[in-house]
Formats: C-alpha cells, structure tokens, sequence
C-alpha cells in the first residue's frame, strides 16, 4: 500500500482565510449536514465547529455505517456467531456494536470464533485454510465498501470457496438524502456529500435527486481545507439563492465515478428496500445479492430472518442520525449512555456521532440543536 | 450492557483498564503507594529511597522491526522505574514458556535481553522459568520486575504536576505501536517504519542531572500520550493544553495510522518519555535530552492549566479546540 500525504490541505494560512470568508459571507443562520461519519470525526477532529461562526449549525447524518445498521441485523449476526463451525469475520467496528442482549465482542470472549479483518479478501483466505468451517463475512457499509465485497464474491466463486458467503448489510446513500428530506421534522439547508461515496458512485449520482428535491448540496473531502471550502461554497449558495451540486473534491471524484467499481457492485448486488436504524425502510436503499449470486448469500444458506427488535429505550439515535437532535439533546448522553456502556450505536463506531461528541467535544463550544 | 468476562478492552490501558484496576484490584490491595498509581512504587526502607516495578509482555510477533519481546521487556521496566526518578540497578526475570517453542528463538530472546541489560546498565539477579502444555500460553510471556534507587532532592509523580509546568515529549510518537500492527496483520506499505523501543534511564539521568525540579516523568507506552496525559490531568486536578503542529510523528506513521482510521495520540510508544518542567528550567532539560541520540527529536508540546481540571484540551492545526479524552478501549481500524 502506499501512503498518500495531505499537508497542502491542512495549511493553517489557508484554513485561516477560509474562515474568514465564511464569517464575511455567512449572514442568514443555516443548519448544514454533514453525510457522512468520516467527515463528522474530521470535523471534529479539527475542532471546525469550535471556529465558524454562530449562524452555521453542523448536524450529522446518517452516514456512520454500523448505527444505521438495525438492531435485529445486529442479533442476527450475534445468532451466527453461536453456530457451531461457523467463522464470523468483520471490520472492527462493529465488534462493539449493542445487539438486544450481547455484542460481536462479548461473544468472542465467550469463545466464538469472530475475527477482525481488513478486507472480505482476508476472510477468503480464512474459508480457504478452513474448509471443515464456515466462513461468513459481515458486509456493512456503502458504496465505498461493497465493490470489494462483491470482488471478493467474484473471486470465492473462482476459486469454488463454497465454504464462504456474506451477509450483505450494505446500504446506498443517495436514496438516503430523500428519505431525509421527505421527513417533516426535517429541518436542512444545505448537504455536504461524501467524498469517498462519490468516488465510487460520481458526481452524476446525485443529479436526479437534486432535480427532484433541489437543495444546495457540495461534494467535500475530508481535510480541513477540502471542509471549510465546502461549507464556504454552501454558504455562497445559501446566501445568493441557488440551488446546486458543487463538487469541491475534484482531485478524486469525477463526474461518472469509477466505472469498475460500480459494475463489479452492480454485478453481484442489486437494489432492494432496507431498514436504516432510526429512519425505518427506505425504498431501494439496500444492496443485496444478485440472482447469479446467491449461493454465496448468508442469509440464505443459514436462513437467517431479521426480527424487528425496539429500539433501546430513551435512545435518541434515530433523531440524531436525522438531524433533528444532537448528542447533547439525548437525556441519556454521557449520563447513562458512555463508550464504557453504550445504549444505542452511535455511541460506538468510531464514526459514531455520541462518540465523537463524546470523545473530542469541548464543553463550552455549540453543538446543540437548540443553540441558534 | 455490563460484561462478566474479560474483554481485550480490559488490557489496552485506557478506560477499561483504570475502571479494572479502580474496581476489582485496587479495594483487595488497598494501601497509599499502590493507590498512587504511578508506573512504579516510591518506597522508603531504612532512609533509602527505592522505585519497584513490574510489568508483563506478550507481544505478536516476536520480533519485529527495531526489537523483540526480548528488549521490551528490559527497556520497558528500566523506563517504569526511571519514570520514578530512580536510577535502576536490578531485574528479576519471570518466563511462562509454551511447550514445543523454538529453543533458536528463546536463544534470540535472552541474547536481545542481555544486550538491552548491558545497554541500560542493569543487573539480571534472579528469574524463573515455567513451561505449560501446548495451547495454554502463546509461545512465550515474560514478567520483568526491576528496583532501583532514588536520588536524594528527586521527587516526581503524576499529582506533582503545577500549573504552568511545561510539557516535553523525548521524540516522535506512535512508532512502536504502528510497527507491531502492520508486522502482526501482515500489511505493507512502501516505507518501513520501526519500533522506538530504548531504555530511557541514562536520559533521565541527564535530565536530572540539570534540574531537580521536573514534577512529573512518565513513558507513553500502552494507551499512548492521550491517555497518560489524562492520567496526569486526573492525578493532578489539573488541566492540559496541547498544540496538535508541535506534536513529532513521522510523515510514514502519520500516514499509516490516517490511512487505518487510528488516532497516534493513543498509540503505543516503547522508547518516549513525557515530562513536566516548569518554564525556567525547560531549556536546560530540554538540551539534557537532545543531547541523547533517542531524544533528537525532543519538544516542548503544551502546559499545564488551571482551567478545565482533569482535561487535556488540544489546539488543532488549524486552530480549533478539542478534546482529547481518555481512550476507551483497543483502536478499532476500518478501511472504507
Ligand atoms: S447518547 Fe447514546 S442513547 Fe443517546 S442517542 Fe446517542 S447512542 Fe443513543
């Protein structure tokens, strides 16, 4: 792997006089969403929200891909892991992650055999060398993450693995942002989109949903440059009226993504409608195997049904996840519900917004949703 | 959700770890000096002052870049005890071997413990050694314990830390503990990147040499410089302000650590040693460590405050605030 450096993206000079753009252009108070989990670590991360100026809100979104997992996928995956011969292979993230009454975690020190992996290329490897074993690799994510799922299936199906399989959890954004903005509670005047997502998926991906739904919306990296010139760029167009996709990532997402990506995740999954913790079901929001492909799908070979399970109580995640409420607004936060004992999933991923309120919020700065 | 067995989280040395100690083990032992809570004890004999520590190491793999479990494990309590002002002198050597290991790799080992025993200037003057059935240990774990002696006029400690007080960090952060992730998940980059593991005595001494007034040492290991700055903040009813751009870090474990979603604040460090000056005496331990050839990268990276007791806040690069907390458990990557 090769290690890319951004420091022209973090320069001080520069992040400075974006600032002060912002403070001179920023006059009506706006409410801006930020998608995706990456971008909310980084904004905190920079301490951004602790430097704009009072009328801008930053709200999180929906884009942390465990606390959109529902709870019942989250007892299913810990059911499997209770099998007898299976392997459970994961991202880390979701190790922690609360099902009703037991975590990934808690059932590996119990002795399942769960492993962390980097890649669904790792646990090919893992089918390979077991095969008296099942080997079932949990696939949550977006876009981002599910052409290499799919490559991964591609490959098992090369190789005759018939020992390994998915469980496609995998969600997509877009359908997402209309569902978001079909909400009445719903109060959003300007979305920064994901970088990586928009990678993969392109610019053009999100034409149709501005047409129909027109919002000022900007794809926005991940460094601090690449944020405050998208929330300047928000602004401008909050300010002057308009209504359009900017796209202020330019050096990685084009306007028609990456072609191979999309056909490997368009080869093995296909659309269907998904629950989102939260959000409830979303039409076409999900991505699950493909005809051709369902010999390799879990759900399938272990006749897995999700069972609608209730929300911890007093848990605030799906106001969170919506933009209606922050951390701070949830009786629950930092009082019962810590990293230590999380209640709902945002308080565990990394790209949980409870914990990053948790992790890197100062006190004293805004982020309430009652601030403004 | 309560757990009633012991999680990895248990062992990383943050949140998880304090609560352990806090809960179940400190109330069974109960006494003043363990309840200090520093890396080591300060004890008094006949008007002597001695610093006693322990530590255990399992590490995987063995060896890796810039160490093994060998150098680890001499380094590591040769730093607890001089983390306590102390000049360290002796080491005991506790060895739970699994049947079946390698007799060629347990040769390395002790060869590596010795040379970082010559190196530190310590004695090895006693040990043990068990062997259990295959499966019930992985390959080989070694207890250190080490004693060492306390100069008179020397009295450091994590609640001695004043407002004020300047804090140094010996050199770059995160090495050892980037290293032993990629080397145990086999992953590869283009630059190699090795562990920091050293022993530090001989630059406290030389730290201590110049002033007498350093309040507070203490070596970043498990956990990294987050969390035992907060350890400090917490131990001191003080408060801690950091500056993200003075922090060193390599540009390859920056970007490694970027690129598998970990924060370096709370990776490891097997060679690095924080201490707490105060501002008129900072230039002169500063040059003290320089001088040594693990501490060329020495810097002075924030105070302490009296706002905000019990915080270590840290001052972003582009001028922001946040804050840096006390690591819940083991860093969990996700590559998108
Ligand atoms: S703080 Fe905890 S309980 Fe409240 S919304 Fe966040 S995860 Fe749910």
């Amino acid at each position: 792997m090769s290690i890319k450096h951004a420091e022209e993206y973090r320069d001080k000079k520069l992040s400075r006089s974006l600032i002060q753009e912002i403070q001179k252009n920023s006059r009506k108070p706006v409410r801006l969403m930020e998608v995706c989990g990456t971008h909310t670590v980084s904004i905190f991360k920079y301490g951004i929200r602790s430097i704009l100026p009072k009328t801008i809100s930053l709200l999180s979104g929906p884009g942390c891909p465990v606390c959109v997992t529902a709870q019942g996928e989250i007892d299913a995956f810990i059911e499997l892991s209770r099998k007898k011969d299976v392997i459970i292979t994961t991202f880390g993230d979701l190790m922690r992650v609360p099902g009703s009454n037991s975590s990934l975690q808690q059932e590996r020190a119990k002795g399942q055999d769960i492993r962390m992996v980097y890649s669904a290329f790792d646990a090919l490897e893992i089918a390979k060398i077991n095969p008296d074993k099942e080997v079932v690799f949990l696939g949550v994510g977006f876009e981002t993450t599910a052409p290499t799922i799919a490559a991964s299936v591609l490959s098992a199906q090369v190789m005759n693995l018939t020992n390994f399989s998915v469980i496609s959890a995998h969600k997509k954004v877009v359908p997402a942002l209309t569902a978001l903005l079909q909400t009445k509670e719903v109060n959003i005047n300007g979305f920064l989109l994901p970088g990586h997502v928009s990678v993969i998926i392109g610019a053009g991906a999100y034409r149709g949903f501005i047409k129909n739904y027109p919002i000022p919306c900007v794809i926005a990296g991940f460094e601090p440059v690449d944020i405050l010139t998208s929330i300047h760029m928000l602004i401008k167009q909050i300010e002057t009226g308009k209504k359009d996709l900017e796209n202020a990532y330019p050096r990685a997402v084009t306007e028609e993504g990456n072609s191979k990506a999309k056909s490997l995740l368009n080869t093995v999954f296909q659309s269907g409608n998904a629950i989102w913790r939260g959000i409830g079901p979303i039409p076409d929001s999900g991505l699950f195997f493909q005809k051709a492909y369902e010999a390799f799908d879990a759900t399938r070979r272990f006749q897995i049904s999700y069972q609608q399970t209730p929300e911890p109580k007093g848990c605030a995640c799906g106001e969170v996840l919506t933009g209606i409420k922050t951390p701070l607004d949830c009786t629950l936060y930092k009082k019962i519900c810590t990293p230590l004992h999380p209640v709902g999933p945002c308080m565990v991923s990394s790209e949980g917004i409870c914990a990053a309120y948790d992790k890197y919020h100062v006190e004293n700065n805004r982020g309430s949703c009652n601030d403004d | 959700m309560t757990t009633d067995h012991i999680l990895l989280d248990h062992g990383s040395g943050g949140k998880m770890s304090s609560a352990m100690i806090r809960n179940i083990m400190l109330p069974v032992f109960e006494n003043p000096i363990l309840s200090m809570l520093n890396d080591g004890a300060n004890l008094e004999i006949n008007g002597v002052r001695l610093a006693f520590s322990t530590d255990t190491y399992t590490v995987s793999p063995l060896f890796f870049p810039g160490g093994s479990i060998g150098d680890l494990a001499i380094n590591g309590t040769v730093n607890d005890v001089s983390m306590c002002g102390a000049r360290p002198l002796y080491l005991s050597v506790g060895m739970v071997i699994e049947e079946g290991f390698p007799i060629e790799e347990l040769k390395r080992i002790l060869f590596d413990m010795g040379k970082a025993a010559r190196r530190a200037d310590v004695l090895v003057v006693t040990g043990d050694t068990k062997v259990v059935p295959k499966g019930a240990a992985d390959k080989i774990f070694i207890n250190t314990s080490g004693i060492g002696w306390i100069p008179d006029g020397v009295d450091v400690g994590g609640e001695k830390a004043r407002a004020g007080d300047q804090i140094i960090v010996s050199g770059t952060i995160a090495d050892h503990g980037m290293t032993i992730l990629i080397q145990r998940e086999g992953l590869t980059f283009d630059t190699e990147i090795r562990s920091d593991s050293a022993p530090l005595n001989h630059m406290v001494q030389s730290m201590l040499a110049v002033s007498r007034n350093i309040h507070v040492l203490r070596d970043p290991t498990r956990g990294g410089v987050g969390t035992t700055l907060n350890e400090i903040a917490i131990q001191s009813s003080l408060g801690i302000k950091i500056y993200e751009d003075r922090i060193p870090i390599k540009k390859e474990v920056a970007g490694i650590c970027e690129l598998l979603g970990f924060d370096p604040l709370y990776v490891a460090n097997e060679g690095k040693l924080l201490a707490f000056v105060p501002p008129s005496e900072v230039g002169d331990v500063l040059s003290a460590i320089q001088k040594n050839p693990a501490g060329k990268d020495a810097c002075v990276i924030g105070e302490v405050t009296d706002t905000r007791p019990g915080r270590v806040i840290m001052e972003t690069r582009i001028g922001g605030e946040r804050i840096v907390d006390m690591q819940t458990g083991e860093q969990l990557p996700r590559i998108c």
